[in-house]
């Protein structure tokens, strides 16, 4: 049963070969292995001007960003989705498995769920019109000091209008239609904690506003400037802190630079056989201090812990200094966790420069799974009973009807690794032999790691417990493809922006007792506001519970619509989240769970926190930044 | 057979339901392939399903402990009789019984009625919802006919039949009580009082059915069938418990459905009117059901079903009702509902009942009655009225009530001296037409007895008043703002609008009981008053006046004439409670027989006109109305202490309408030559 490219045999094998196991595990839902062989570096902290033009010594992002990923939608440039001559879907690029692929039946589910068609095109505004980007204003003074420091800087317009925004809808949309609003007025990249220390130290001394910018794949208008600042807004890019400085194989832990993104810290651990097991969705482009800038979770969040679980150690450069703790310890009561005021700070109180985190041995072992249940009900009530008992695999997620049928529209033509054949059967089976309704059913996919015996034990527990509410094995290939899903949705945005399709996911966390009502009565408020605000055509509107805990999950809502004949869609899709958002909490449901609060969702933090709260919050800002260096003004 | 009205009812295509009966088979209709569109907001499921959810759930087993730990009995025994509580209560809707209900229905309906006129696009956007959400059917309650019709209805145009909610005396009728319940019938005991286990079954119960959008469920928010044919103040525990799940998230929104049934004459009319006079009602046995077979010889006209506007709760509640609320606490854990949610539920609930009267359609015959009552008594059951006035009349009447908007079921095929000429010979027990005049009907002395005493000649007078007066009531929902802005016109003599609201509200205030005005929304009836009023020319608004213009003062006096029985009937109850000598405190037994005794005093020695006076449920109303206004306290063992203070203060408010009523008779009245004083109370 074993799926062929997990088949890692646990003979007390070397850390090299599980390394090199780990990455093809790692590609198995991500991408491509990787092809640069880069070490681990501790390497002391210089900060050559020089790597301005080096750019991409083996990591992912260079300092030019636009060079190897799109300034106005998702992911590397030469990744995206398209509809070629003969009508059918197809991914270009060769980095993900899905490269080079058709998927014949996208289109027929793109135009009959959206009421698309291909012949209605809306496509993006190819080059940045440089001159659309306001010309920048400098603080002199900064900019003198800042050359003196040697840290290398950038005023030009693609440089600053790439580091304007994160990825929410009306961020992308925005740039699709060449409108650029306002940006920093230049881009830092520190190459060190010492470097941020100076830039910090300049930035209050000039009175200069500081936006720490790390993956850029904030969903929260975290990214945004304020258009109300009137200083001069300098964007510190963290990219060049990217090493691991050391790895301690006794407490198992790593010390890393804030900078580095996802996919490079997994694979330099591995080449080390160590992962950190963090795996955000976005982990090809975010960053380890945006995660913790945000209280970021990961899929594999019920073996590793989600980011607050994972830290021992964080540094934090602020405008009063320095903020750290004096030891590793790994529980310490001393008073709130102070911690607890840097996760989740959103870049208003400093820089976070470097990171001691948790390690892991890489497991040896990986399996996906699925299971189809006859309806949503059923499936939620499983997953309840996989968090009572303690037993969540790796990841367990739980998909409605509506992502199941649109997991199907993604079937790639032929592949060694995407069975066809037997999916026909199986179909068979579940509806006609067990009668299951195809307009309900739904897939939980399931990811097991660890040693092998284990993962074949605990598979076989949950397989169990799911069968008491009625699931179905459904095979490895329909979980595999679950989570591929959630790798290239991005990507698939913005194809459906340019045929008139617009799409947004949100998230929040809830009591399990409530699960089932919101992700019904925000489906449904979503259908009925775009009703309402004149969206001529049904939306598609989804969910799915992503996190199990003991007291309640995480749930994961998709929408998008086709917005023809609407002369501001974009104000139409903000009024239908906004609304979702009221939907939730009314339900029980939490203002985010991962995703922060940024400037999209600050309205609520005062009902979500309480007055005390947010004055708790706005305390701690005021001695800390008094002068609002840090000023993307998220949060508060 | 498509019929519409002059007006109001212009989209709406009524068909006549009982068209088809007649030509084809009734077998044919009872086996009739039923295929509803079902809810698709969840799995489906079976009535046994949603009763072991019930038991099951963690609400009730909390209420179980509780209980047990207050009454000392062990759990299991609380268990088990919630368990026989649930089967008292719960329905069996089957669709055999559907079947079977319906072919009986089909037959006895043919008898009784000439046609059942149904709107069909209510039942169009019926169906759809009731794929949407779960819906709430909250027909008004005039007649023990209504009790099935919807279901008949709902049947025969393929849409989901409701679960009823009936009282408990129905379910211990012997088959008929069964054949109920396997129709859908769930059964509710009269006093619940503060028995918390059984409000904790009903309330989950009813929940469960909604949250599961098993089944419409329909019931009557007025708790009663109204005896006077006016709608009765809502009841709110049942609307509470159907709006819950909306308020708690567990449904997304709940679709309430207002229906208006009218009859041309309703069954029950004269057991009705006797049961107001204190004539107590039978208790419903199968065997009364089969010996009141006599009532199936009778022609009752037609009866008219329109299914309102499908109402979105959660569009109803936005701003009203903070759902998060519950956030804080299990979902499970038995609360109370917040003040908030209370003052919605009631609101609603007062807002359906008003959107069942502008539904109901209003006959030729209810116009003439309220003509007919205005004619003083005796003058009716002597002298007669002339037929002609009485047509001239209702015509001017019908053409009135147009203008203020109200849905009138006025035949527009025959001529109108024939519709009214009808509708007089439908209503034989109450008048009867006779060489050109129209005259009370009484019923006949038996010929063995040669006398009948004076009391018993009034109670045989009044008898037909009161279906007289119900059938007037048919109207008042049409006419009762401008009624209250043209007596607040007659009683204040102001043209200033701010006076005359004051005096309206204070009406509304005093009425409350009597005509059903939607909270908060006191401003809208005086506006919707003064437009009535100006539609008809009775007035001339202007910002700050309302001036009655002089050519059309019969409308004022018509209105003002059409309250006057109330505001009497008020008044001499409220002398009553006040003269009540040694008397302060006192239960409400003794209290109607002291009101009967001083009325019918008054109506044999001549000085009270008004016959409504002796309905129990007017001095019910008036008594619900003191207390209201806190001008009679209520004790912990229903006894009631008046503050005879606090009652004169309310009296001499509105006193002044003696005089009131006195300057509308300068008022020159055209067409009833025949006016007698109105009353004198000294
Ligand atoms: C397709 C997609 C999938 C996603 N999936 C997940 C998911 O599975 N789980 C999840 O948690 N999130 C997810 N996100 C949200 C997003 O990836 C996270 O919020 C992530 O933590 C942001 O990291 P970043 O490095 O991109 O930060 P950025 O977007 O660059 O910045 C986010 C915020 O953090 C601040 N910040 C960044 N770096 C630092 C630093 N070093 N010091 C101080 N402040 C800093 C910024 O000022 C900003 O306010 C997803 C987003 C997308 C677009």
């Amino acid at each position: 049963m074993a799926s062929s490219s997990s088949g890692g045999s646990g003979s007390g094998s070397e850390m090299q070969r599980t390394a090199q196991h780990r990455i093809s595990v790692i590609a198995g839902h991500l991408r491509r292995p990787a092809e640069g062989d880069v070490a681990v570096r501790a390497e002391e902290c210089k900060a050559p001007q020089s790597r301005l033009e080096a750019s991409g010594d083996g990591r992912t992002v260079p300092m030019k960003r636009h060079e190897v990923m799109k300034w106005n939608g998702w992911g590397y440039s030469d990744s995206r989705f398209l509809f070629n001559k003969k009508g059918q879907a197809e991914f270009t690029g060769k980095r993900y498995k899905l490269s080079g692929m058709i998927l014949p039946a996208l289109k027929d589910w793109f135009e009959g769920t959206f009421g698309a068609s291909l012949q209605h095109k809306s496509p993006a505004t190819p080059l940045l019109n440089t001159s659309a980007v306001q010309a920048p204003t400098l603080n002199q003074d900064f900019v003198e000091e800042l050359k003196s420091i040697g840290v290398p800087f950038s005023h030009e317009a693609e440089d600053r209008a790439f580091r304007g925004h994160g990825h929410c809808l009306h961020e992308i949309f925005a740039l699709r239609e060449g409108k650029i609003g306002r940006v920093p007025d230049m881009v830092v990249w520190p190459n060190c904690h010492n470097d941020v220390e100076k830039i910090v130290a300049l930035a209050c001394k000039h009175n200069v506003c500081l936006i720490p910018y790390g993956g850029g794949t904030s969903v929260s208008s975290a990214l945004e400037c304020p258009p109300e600042e009137t200083r001069s807004i300098v964007s510190l890019d963290t990219s060049q802190m990217n090493r691991i400085l050391w790895i301690d194989e006794k407490n198992l832990t790593a010390h890393v630079e804030a900078g580095i993104i996802g996919q490079d810290l997994e694979r330099l651990l591995n080449e080390s056989g160590y992962c950190t097991g963090h795996e955000p969705d976005s982990m090809e482009f975010s960053s380890l201090g945006g995660w913790v800038s945000t209280r970021a979770s990961g899929m594999k969040k019920n073996i590793y812990g989600n980011i607050e679980d994972l830290v021992v150690h964080i540094k934090m450069v602020t405008p009063q200094g320095v903020i750290e703790k004096s030891c590793q310890g790994p529980r310490m009561s001393t008073g709130p966790d102070i911690h607890h005021f840097i996760l989740g700070s959103e870049g208003t109180l400093g820089v976070v420069t470097e990171v001691t985190m948790k390690i892991r041995p890489v497991p040896e072992y990986q399996k996906y799974g699925s299971v189809v249940f006859p309806n949503f009900e059923q499936g939620v009530a499983c997953l309840r009973e996989v968090a009572k008992q303690r037993c969540a695999p790796a990841s367990i997620r739980l998909m409605d009807n509506e992502q199941f049928m649109f997991g199907h529209a993604l079937k790639p033509q032929v592949s060694s690794i995407f069975t066809s054949f037997l999916d026909g059967l199986k179909k068979f089976y579940i509806t006609k032999f067990k009668g299951f309704d195809p307009s309900r059913l739904c897939v939980a996919t399931l990811l097991f790691e660890g040693n092998r015996e284990k993962v074949l034990q605990h598979e076989k527990q949950v397989y169990d417990i799911a069968a008491k509410f009625g699931g179905l094995a459904a095979g490895e290939d329909n979980g595999q493809r679950g989570y591929m899903l959630t790798f290239v949705i991005a990507y698939l945005r913005d194809l459906g922006m340019d045929y008139y399709v617009i799409a947004e996911s949100f998230e929040t966390s809830v009591p399990w007792d409530r699960v089932l009502d919101v992700c019904r009565n925000v489906k449904a408020r979503v259908v009925r506001e775009c009703k309402d605000k004149g969206v001529q055509f049904s939306p598609l509107s989804s969910c799915r519970v992503t996190q199990t805990y003991d007291a309640g999950a995480c749930v994961y809502f998709y929408f998008a619509f086709n917005y023809r004949g609407l002369s501001d869609p974009v104000h139409v899709y903000e009024q239908v989240e906004h609304a979702a958002r009221e939907e939730i909490l009314a339900n029980g449901g939490s203002l985010s769970h991962h995703h922060g609060v940024g400037k999209l969702r600050k309205e609520w933090m005062r009902e979500t926190v309480s007055e005390v709260g947010v004055g708790m919050l706005q305390s701690v800002k005021d001695y800390v930044d008094p002068k609002n260096i840090f000023g993307n003004r998220n949060l508060l | 057979v498509s019929y519409k009205d002059l007006r109001g009812m212009k989209d709406d295509e009524f068909v006549d339901i009982l068209e088809e009966r007649r030509c084809s088979s009734d077998l044919g209709h009872a086996f009739r392939t039923f295929n509803p569109q079902p809810y698709k907001g969840g799995p489906p499921c079976s009535a046994a399903d949603l009763n072991k959810a019930l038991l099951d759930s963690h609400f009730l087993h909390r209420v179980v402990k509780e209980v047990a730990m207050e009454t000392g009995s062990s759990q299991e025994k609380v268990m088990e009789e919630a368990g026989e509580i649930l089967v008292e209560m719960s329905h069996n809707l089957h669709l055999p019984f559907i079947r079977l209900m319906g072919y009986t229905f089909s037959k006895v309906i043919k008898r009784l009625f000439t046609s059942i006129f149904v709107n069909m696009d209510g039942l169009n956007t019926l169906q759809q919802a009731v794929q949407e959400n779960p819906v709430i059917l909250m027909p008004n309650h005039r007649s023990y006919v209504d009790f099935l019709i919807i279901s008949y209805i709902l049947f025969t145009y393929d849409i989901p039949v409701p679960v009823i909610a009936a009282g408990v005396p129905l379910a211990e009728m012997k088959i008929v009580g069964e054949i109920l319940r396997r129709s859908g019938a769930f059964f509710i005991r009269r006093s619940i009082g503060s028995d918390k286990l059984y409000w904790a079954v009903l309330s989950e119960y009813v929940r469960g059915i909604v949250r599961h959008g098993f089944a419409p469920v329909e019931f009557y928010v007025e708790g009663l069938r109204s005896r006077t044919l006016k709608s009765l103040t809502p009841k709110l525990g049942m609307m509470q418990m159907v709006l819950e799940p909306y308020f708690k998230g567990e449904v997304f929104d709940i679709t309430l459905v207002p229906i208006s049934i009218s009859y041309d004459r309703v069954l029950e009319e004269s057991l009705l009117a006797r049961e107001l006079l204190g004539v107590p009602k039978p208790k419903e046995s199968t065997a009364g059901l089969l010996k009141a077979s006599r009532v199936l010889q009778e022609d009752y006209g037609s009866m008219q079903v329109n299914f309102g506007q499908p109402l979105s709760v959660r569009k109803l509640c936005e701003g009203k009702i903070n759902r998060s609320y519950y956030n804080l606490v299990p979902r499970d854990l038995p609360m109370k509902p917040s003040a908030e949610a209370l003052a919605c539920v009631s609101w609603l609930a007062h807002v359906v009942v008003g959107l069942q009267e502008r539904g109901s359609l209003i006959s030729p015959w209810s116009l003439m009655a309220c003509l007919l009552i205005q004619e003083p008594t005796t003058v009716l059951a002597e002298q007669g009225l002339l037929w002609d006035d009485l047509t001239e009349k209702t015509l001017w009447l019908r053409k009135m009530v147009l203008d203020f908007g109200a849905r009138l079921n006025w035949p527009g095929e025959a001529p109108n001296s024939a519709v009214m000429s009808s509708a007089i010979s439908l209503h034989r027990s109450i008048v009867y037409l006779k060489a050109g005049r129209v005259y009370l009907t009484q019923e006949e002395v038996p010929l063995r007895r040669h006398r009948i005493s004076p009391e018993e000649g009034v109670f045989r007078t009044a008898v037909p008043v009161l279906m007289l007066a119900a059938y007037r009531n048919q109207s008042l929902h049409a006419l009762v703002r401008p009624a209250m802005l043209a007596m607040s016109i007659c009683i204040t003599r102001s043209t200033q609008r701010d006076e005359l609201f004051r005096f309206f509200c204070f009406l509304q205030e005093v009425f409350a009981n009597e005509f059903i005005f939607i909270p908060g929304n006191l401003s809208q009836d005086f506006e919707e008053a003064c437009l009535c009023l100006n539609s008809c020319g009775a007035v001339y608004i202007s910002e700050q006046e309302v001036r009655v213009s002089e050519q059309s003062s019969e409308v004022i006096t018509f209105l003002q004439k059409l309250l006057q029985p109330f505001i009497d009937s008020y008044q001499l109850i409220f002398r009553c409670v006040c003269e009540e000598e040694q008397v302060q405190v006192f239960t409400e037994k003794q209290f109607l027989a002291a009101v009967r005794a001083l009325a019918l005093k008054l109506i044999l020695s001549g000085e009270l006109h008004t016959y409504e006076t002796l309905s129990s449920d007017t001095q019910k109303n008036v008594l619900s109305a003191l207390c209201r206004l806190e001008a009679v306290a209520k004790s912990e063992i229903n006894e009631f202490k008046v503050n005879k203070a606090a009652v004169r203060r309310i009296t001499d408010a509105l006193c002044k309408s003696r005089q009131g009523s006195i300057t509308i008779f300068n008022y020159n009245y055209s067409v009833s030559s025949i006016i007698q004083v109105q009353l004198q109370l000294h």
